[in-house]
């Protein structure tokens, strides 16, 4: 289907190192990482998500998070957030 | 001069309230200005007198108490899975899964942040967001001229109640993330029973606490990492025995040499040799002899050589050794530096014990703390003892080429930056750090700090050259950070300390000619008249002989003098006249 190419896309491009879909109660639909890493990244980067959104919206009520970029010094991680799923890629930016 | 009124009332008013009426004004008394009274005043001089109505401030610090934190972290479980689901059943979770794949809004939702998240990930394969543009450029600035500054980084303390002195310092070969400091209390005897032999190594990311102890079964007064092996580190003990650490495999040591065969005192430094099998070590002490160990068997040394410089091979004679120094480009020349201020150049390749010996350095008057070589020249070496700190060369056998001034408080511990060739630093007994480039001054230190307020006892520079630590007498190894004038080298730098050490290399090479000519015309001129004096072979000259010859001189000195006193004596009390016919004698003459 159209979703699974999309999906299957993304993680064929450069650098990408891991895909994972998280519900809305932090349950990962959808990984290509192994188990105990992708429970750690759907439970840390929901909450952060979370926090994030509200952060945005006490600022400006009519606003609202689009996209979250976490830059480390190994890889980023760069976070879809929607308002039922999350979609979790962590790639290494070219250098 | 009493102004008075007096007014009346009648019994029977009083108590009635009071009625006021006006009434013309009355001069009641008259009293003029006189000059005359003006001249028992004495006028005063004019004086500012600030006045400030504001409220009374005073100025408080206060620092509070550190917080012990402790990092922990929580391990995320499985969690959220609605009731029905075991996450443990790999079935029902992938049934799950299924289901909610096959959901309208998950696909539609899917579909949007796909391709969001798409654009972000070909925007992050573009161009690197964070490039650094003009990266070399930035590398080619010119020093600043900024003043020498050195900023405290760290403060290590000694975690127990009874302090201790660190007294010696190592940095782990391998970045300098680690620092192992050796805790001991070198008085004599003035050790408390309960005071710890732990010794630490710690990581400079957690300062507050040690991150490994040291545990031996006596307190270790020097330590070093060994260079080739960073998780074994050699110690000497304050028994005499020399030890080693594995930190892989917990604070024991893993081996420790047998006392009979060890030293006799404290092992004052522990150097790692150049090997093949980088399992080499030495060791110094105060009881005269440098031994020689391979870890592999600490039951008894490899070698020994006893420090005696009149070759006889006894203990008695032997002189103690307090520092050792080990060049790694010149594996079989080492030089020890001994308690009576001498520093001894050995040859490793010597046969007998007298052939070991080659040269001897003497102008300390105290035991040499601290030895080290220049790291871009290595034939100059740096010595610190007493209250002065002296370069060598070691073609100049008779004198330092350079030396500082003698200070105020005596000098513990000395070393060359690694990154500078003229550039050292020396720790003094009053808590100073002294930082010396010689190309800018030689009289005075560059930059002067106090670390501390209890003496320093320890230096040791990092490889960078950036970072050194220092260990004081409570305990305490501050880290301190030095400017990067001090630490990056300058342009023509190696060139400038290279000119400056062989031009005082002929300085003194030239002086110590000219004494030898003028030893040698003394020695012609004596020649003539009196017996020849036999020249000294042995170091020194009986005491005896010494004491004669001074009590000599003394006299000698003292029947001058007199006799020229009564010369003059004599002169003053001629009568003037016979004097002035004298002269006038003579003028006439």
């Amino acid at each position: 289907m159209f979703l699974e190419e999309t999906l299957k896309r993304i993680q064929s491009h450069k650098g990408v190192l891991g895909t994972i879909v998280v519900n809305a109660e932090g349950i990962p639909i959808r990984t290509t990482l192994d188990n105990s890493t992708t429970v750690q990244y759907a439970g840390l980067l929901h909450q952060l998500t979370i926090k994030a959104r509200s952060t945005v919206r006490d600022i400006d009520p009519q606003n609202d998070l689009t996209f979250l970029r976490i830059r480390s010094k190994k890889h980023e991680i760069m976070v879809a957030p929607d308002k039922e799923y999350l979609l979790i890629v962590i790639q290494n930016p070219s250098e | 001069m009493e102004i008075t009124y007096v007014y009346t009332k009648k019994r029977s008013e009083f108590g009635s309230q009071c009625n006021f009426t006006d009434r013309p004004v009355e001069l009641l008394v008259d009293i003029l200005p006189d000059p005359t009274v003006a001249a028992s005043f004495i006028q005063r001089d004019l004086c500012n007198m600030p006045v400030q109505c504001v409220q009374q401030m005073s100025e408080h610090e206060i620092n509070t108490e550190r917080l012990e934190t402790e990092t922990e972290g929580v391990n995320h479980v499985e969690g959220g899975w609605p009731k029905d689901v075991n996450p443990q059943e790999q079935e029902q979770t992938t049934r799950f899964r299924k289901k909610v794949e096959k959901e309208e809004s998950y696909i539609a939702s899917l579909t949007i942040l796909g391709s969001l998240m798409e654009h972000c990930i070909k925007q992050n394969n573009a161009i690197n967001i964070y490039e650094e543009y003009y990266e070399e450029e930035e590398e080619v600035q010119e020093s600043t001229e900024e003043p020498p500054t050195a900023k405290t980084l760290h403060v290590l303390k000694d975690p127990n109640d009874i302090k201790r002195t660190a007294t010696s310092l190592s940095w782990h070969p391998d970045g300098g993330r680690k620092l192992a400091v050796s805790y001991c209390c070198l008085e004599f005897q003035r050790a408390s029973k309960d005071m710890s032999f732990h010794s630490y190594i710690w990581n400079l990311e957690k300062p507050n606490k040690p991150q490994m102890t040291l545990k031996p079964s006596s307190p270790i007064v020097c330590l070093d990492y060994n260079p080739k092996d960073f998780h074994v580190l050699a110690g000497g003990c304050y028994n005499g025995q020399v030890a080693y650490w594995d930190t892989r495999k917990g604070s024991q040591p893993v081996e420790m040499s047998i006392i009979e065969q060890s030293h006799r005192d404290p092992v004052y430094k522990v150097i790692w040799l150049q090997s093949k099998t980088g399992t080499d070590c030495f060791s110094a002490s105060t009881d005269g002899q440098v031994l020689w160990w391979d870890i592999r068997k600490l039951s008894e040394p490899t070698e020994r050589l006893i420090l005696d410089i009149s070759k006889k091979g006894t203990l008695d004679g032997a002189a103690g050794a307090t520092s050792l120094e080990f060049e790694t480009t010149m594996p079989t020349k080492f030089m020890v530096g001994t308690e009576n201020g001498m520093v001894i150049a050995c040859n490793r390749k010597g046969k007998t014990p007298a052939e070991k010996i080659s040269s001897t350095f003497c102008g300390h008057h105290g035991p040499v703390y601290a030895l080290r070589r220049n790291p871009f020249y290595p034939k100059n070496f740096l010595s610190v003892a007493d209250w002065i700190a002296r370069i060598w060369s070691e073609d100049t056998k008779e004198s330092s080429i350079m030396w500082t001034r003698y200070h105020m408080a005596r000098l513990s511990d000395g070393c060359w930056s690694p990154t500078r060739p003229s550039v050292f630093f020396t720790t003094k007994m009053d808590g100073t750090l002294d930082v010396w480039d010689l190309l800018l001054k030689q009289k005075e230190p560059t930059l002067s700090v106090k670390v501390c307020d209890e003496a320093l006892y320890s230096l040791r520079v990092q490889d960078n050259g950036h970072i050194l630590a220092c260990g004081s007498q409570l305990g305490t190894a501050t880290l301190l950070e030095i400017s990067s004038g001090l630490c990056s080298l300058q342009r023509n730098e190696k060139a400038l300390a290279n000119e400056m050490f062989e031009r005082e290399s002929k300085r003194e090479k030239i002086l110590e000619a000219r004494r030898r000519e003028l030893r040698l015309k003394e020695r012609g001129r004596s020649d003539q008249g009196k017996e020849e004096e036999p020249k000294e072979a042995e170091p020194q000259e009986s005491t005896e002989d010494l004491v004669a010859r001074a009590e000599k001189e003394f006299f000698q000195a003292i029947e001058s003098e007199r006799k020229k006193r009564e010369q003059e004596q004599q002169k003053l009390q001629t009568p003037i006249s016979t004097v002035k016919v004298e002269e006038a004698g003579k003028l006439v003459s």
